[in-house]
């Protein structure tokens, strides 16, 4: 213990005083992270303003179906290594009702029904996302 | 000699063992937040630490086990994907960015959160492939941002209280010890 005393007077590392002093640039990291945050904001934004009527669905990364969200259905959608999703459509709104991955994180992400609105499902890689009809073919490029 | 390398020993053992734990009560509470996937990552108070108090090879070490064993334990092959892709990218940020010596730990930690979720985001695009995650890439950086924030906090007063029990640690500031 003596030694280990001994040795803090040594300390040259940033703890200490470099946990809440030293650096001074901080303020500019920040600010431009935040700056970054929003301009990603905005880009979202002007990407995705008109309300959206089409439901895609695509299953690592490629598009599987679309569905009019003005259409009841109720289907299971079939993604990577047997994994599957219950879709529901009702009442212009999307969700999932069921999972198989583990976390069900998909199933707890509600309902979506505007452009650009997004369901993720990472394990079973299902992306459910709201388009608008008139950029649908736009989108279907990707 | 010997002393210095058990002690060295005992000491990554126990703090891989921390990363993990709190990385498995986090897993315990997947909608903790608002948004799903969100985290607090406790675990990287552990990283900070590491990196801070002993060094830059014990951060990366550590950060790495633990994605590892986590992933063996209480996980799947895609969590591992998604754990290493958020792991590598903040840790590079992290140590890279202390290393200017520009910005205090807190700071570090800000970027460090940003930089996990960015590389999970960039994970994500590389198997689903769609403009879609731009959405989440917006909440999930301000959130990393904050959870950055306060694991930033929380890692400078844990850092303050614990550094002088591995000060023994050996670096290249202090070879006349033993």
């Amino acid at each position: 213990m003596t030694e280990t005393l001994g040795t803090i007077r040594e300390e040259k590392h940033a703890t200490g005083k470099g946990a809440t002093g030293k650096g001074g640039k901080d303020g500019l990291l920040i600010t431009g992270l935040l700056i970054a945050g929003f301009v990603i904001a905005g880009l979202y934004g002007l990407k995705y303003r008109q309300g959206g009527d089409v439901l895609q669905v695509s299953v690592a990364g490629e598009v599987v179906q679309t569905y009019l969200l003005e259409q009841d259905a109720d289907v299971v959608i079939r993604g990577v290594n047997g994994g599957t999703n219950h879709l529901h459509i009702e009442g212009g709104q999307a969700w999932l009702t069921e999972a198989s991955c583990p976390d069900k994180l998909c199933v707890h992400m509600g309902r979506i029904s505007g452009e650009g609105q997004t369901i993720v499902c990472l394990p079973n890689q299902v992306v459910l996302e709201v388009l608008d009809a008139q950029s649908e073919t736009k989108s279907g490029m990707k | 000699m010997q002393g210095k390398r058990a002690r060295r020993i005992s000491t990554y053992g126990m703090l891989i063992a921390l990363a993990m734990i709190l990385s498995y009560m986090e897993s315990l509470v997947p909608a903790f937040w608002a948004v799903p996937g969100m985290k607090l990552g406790l675990t990287n108070i552990v990283v900070l630490f590491a990196l801070y108090c002993i060094g830059t090879d014990s951060a990366v070490g550590i950060n790495l086990l633990r994605v590892f064993l986590v992933s063996v334990l209480f996980g799947n092959g895609f969590g591992l994907y998604y754990s290493l892709a958020g792991a590598l990218l903040s840790g590079l940020v992290m140590i890279g960015l202390k290393k200017t010596g520009w910005f205090r730990m807190i700071t570090v930690s800000v970027a460090g959160g940003v930089a996990h979720n960015v590389g999970q985001i960039l994970a994500a695009y590389v198997l689903l492939r769609t403009q879609a995650l731009l959405g989440y890439l917006v909440i999930l950086w301000f959130a990393g941002m904050l959870s950055g924030a306060l694991i930033g906090v929380m890692s400078a007063i844990v850092c303050e209280r614990l550094k002088r029990f591995v000060s023994f640690e050996g670096n290249d500031s202090r070879k006349g010890l033993e």
